[in-house]
């Protein structure tokens, strides 16, 4: 059952010289946030990325006084490649809309990057971990802004293999994402002396995980990684409590938490979490005001770092509009690694040639609840990985636009 | 100690898990062999009603702070007053037609109710917590068992077994029976064969939302959980002998047990081993492995 699309129209100024727009197709700049709306990852993204989207619409117009007329609209993929490449294309041909920003779950992350190139517009991609987007499936029209898999293995691998977590059994989604990260993880974890145990595959959007839980039981590894998100992660977690796994000697290592999830399982199930993240409401008075913005017009929900990050993107996209003066996608992409970035909330940044977004990783510990002084206090900042560090290395990904 | 080259622990711990699945699947095909077996109809709302149990549960807790317990108690009579009134008010009209009007009736039924809650909750799941009677586990020594599954597994015993004893030991049960094979029959000896028949239908609506409230605090409660425990309640049934009620319940048990094998040999065919079954037994025994060829 597709959902509906939903229309926003930001404010827009009343243009001066038309002759300016005369490269943008029809004259709007319309923007589709692609996510899941409704299911394991909605609160992740979900309705909350339109929320930013037109946040980042608003407070951009108002601050350049641009000419620019801007649209914003949204559907829900479902997780489903197939129902995504379909509004892909649906909105590329006949809606008219010239950039497609979000898109988490990392199968339908790659069909959108094809299709995006097939049709030579923008992808700006937030929500999806898979590092293969900036890897093997790089594409002159694809952003990867916010994280991967390969950052989040050696940010929260390293770290806790560092503090003694030296035999791993992992818990994997068994579709594009978590075989990333997974792949990605074990690499991390046998660089630094570790061991991989075993691994096993659950479907995408499991509710029962007690035999899986059982298997990683048997294996007596001392952490049991978790190479899943959103609804999958947060049951996996509620499930190990029930069969005593952390009473039982053992640890787990959410490679891919964010702050809803940490929310739904509260403090008392999640606290000792380590995990990386690249956005913390907390972190600074920019991103501590944002924030604050951003609840108000969510229903006092606090910002995930997929919904900061489409905020900050669209940002560096308007901008780059403004500058080449076209929405030519494949020329907006090149535009865009060509300016350095700067936003409230990811501060500065670059753009890689694979369209790796360059910026700070955070390894964030969760508070126990005595140490929190409210809703969405829940992190403690451990560690700061630096931008250069952060990220897999130019030649190590196998780009085939990057020349050895 | 090794079997086959997995651990003993490991294998008896999934046997376990596999038994907790089995009694879901024993208490669903359960109430779709009663409405079956006694009324010759093919209930399809069956999981949508399972769904119900356990969103009446989740509800009551949420607005009325109706807690397990009541749950357990009000959640069944009230699905299965609702059962009752689409039976007297839908199913009634079509026992005269074949076989497959009930289908496609039920079959619509399911299909609005679960769309009607997808609409109103999303698809994604609700979380109801274990009664904090059931917090905890028992270490067992090869697994540690949580204490609300294995009181899941004692309860679905004990009312399949009592189910099966009424309708087979019980004079109650021998007049239903005996309703089904020849109603004019029994009617003309006095017993009022339509309520019978409407409170049956009530009462296997009732086991179906029952299994639904043990059902929330281990799976989420999500508009989507009956779509897809009914197939393979199906073929449970079509397994043990569609009008068996011995059948259907240990072939719940048995093929809980399988698919919990088949997740550790090899996991990826767990979804589909209970189906291939069903061909199997198709093929070799028709009427199903307790049925009798009607």
């Amino acid at each position: 059952m597709k959902r509906k699309l939903l229309s926003f129209a930001a404010a827009a100024v009343c243009a001066m010289a038309m002759g300016a727009q005369a490269q943008i197709s029809d004259g709007i700049v319309k923007i589709g946030v692609l996510n899941d709306m409704s299911g394991l990852y909605s609160d992740i993204g979900g309705p909350g990325s339109l929320v930013a989207a037109k946040m980042a619409v608003e407070d951009y117009l108002k601050a350049t006084k641009s000419t620019l007329k801007v649209e914003v609209v949204g559907a829900d993929h479902q997780n489903k490649p197939d129902v995504g490449s379909n509004i892909a294309r649906q909105w590329y041909d006949t809606e008219k809309v010239d950039a497609i920003v979000d898109v988490p779950t990392s199968s339908v992350a790659l069909a959108i990057s094809q299709v995006t190139r097939d049709k030579g517009k923008i992808h700006l991609n937030t929500g999806a971990a898979t590092a293969d987007l900036t890897g093997k499936a790089c594409s002159p029209n694809t952003i990867h802004w916010l994280y991967d898999t390969w950052m989040l293995a050696n940010g929260t691998g390293t770290a806790v293999v560092k503090t003694g977590g030296s035999s791993w059994f992992f818990l994997t989604a068994d579709y594009a994402f978590g075989h990333a990260l997974e792949r990605d993880t074990e690499a991390v974890v046998t660089k630094n002396g570790g061991k991989v145990l075993g691994k096993v595959r659950h479907p995408l959007a499991t509710q029962d995980f007690s035999s899986f839980l059982l298997q990683a039981q048997a294996s007596k590894a001392k952490i049991i990684g978790l190479a899943n998100a959103g609804g999958d992660t947060i049951n996996s977690i509620k499930q190990a409590a029930e069969f005593g796994i952390v009473q039982g000697g053992q640890n787990l290592a959410g490679l891919l938490v964010f702050l809803p999830d940490v929310h739904a399982l509260g403090l008392e199930k999640a606290q000792g979490l380590i995990f990386t993240e690249t956005f913390y409401w907390d972190l600074n008075d920019q991103t501590r005001a944002w924030s604050k913005r951003f609840a108000a017009a969510h229903g006092g929900k606090y910002p995930s770092m997929d919904q900061a990050g489409v905020y900050a993107v669209i940002t560096h996209y308007l901008k780059a509009v403004d500058a080449a003066k076209t929405d030519d996608g494949t020329k907006i992409t090149a535009k865009m690694k060509e300016m350095p970035t700067d936003d409230p909330l990811f501060g500065k940044g670059t753009i890689r040639q694979d369209g790796r977004k360059i910026h700070p990783a955070y390894l964030f510990e969760v508070k126990k609840p005595s140490e929190s002084k409210g809703p969405y206090d829940y992190y403690k900042l451990r560690a700061t990985i630096p931008a250069d560090q952060a990220f897999r290395p130019l030649n190590e990904g196998d780009c085939p636009m990057i020349k050895k | 100690m090794e079997i086959f080259g997995i651990p003993s622990q490991a294998l008896f711990g999934q046997l376990l898990i596999g038994l907790i699945n089995g009694s879901f699947y024993a208490l669903l095909s359960l109430g779709l062999a009663v409405i079956f077996g006694l009324l010759n109809i093919i209930n399809f709302t069956h999981g949508a009603q399972y769904m119900l149990g356990a969103f009446v549960a989740y509800l009551s807790l949420q607005y009325l702070g109706l807690n397990y317990w009541v749950s357990l108690l009000l959640t069944p009579l009230l699905v299965g007053a609702t059962g009752v009134i689409i039976e007297r008010t839908m199913l009634a009209r079509l026992y005269k037609l074949d076989h497959l009007y009930g289908l496609l009736l039920t079959f619509g039924l399911a299909l609005i109710i679960q769309g009607v809650f997808r609409n109103e909750f999303g698809s994604s799941g609700m979380p109801y917590a274990v009664p904090s009677f059931f917090a905890g586990g028992i270490n067992l020594g090869f697994m540690f068992l949580p204490k609300y599954r294995g009181w899941v597994i004692v309860a679905s015993l004990v009312i399949c077994i009592a189910t099966w004893y009424v309708i087979e030991r019980t004079k109650l049960g021998a007049y239903l029976r005996a309703a089904t094979e020849n109603p004019s029959l029994v009617q003309a000896f006095g017993v009022n064969v339509p309520r019978m028949v409407t409170l049956t239908y009530g009462f296997g609506v009732a086991l179906a939302a029952l299994a639904g409230v043990m059902a929330a605090p281990i799976y989420q409660v999500s508009p989507m959980m009956g779509v897809d425990i009914i197939i393979v309640v199906f073929a449970v049934v079509v397994i043990g002998g569609m009008g068996s009620i011995m059948g259907a319940i240990l072939t719940g048990f048995g093929l809980g047990l399988i698919e919990g094998l088949t997740k550790v040999f090899y996991p990826e065919a767990s979804n589909t081993v209970i189906f291939v079954i069903m061909v199997i037994v198709l093929l070799i025994k028709p009427a199903g492995l307790f049925g009798t060829q009607k």
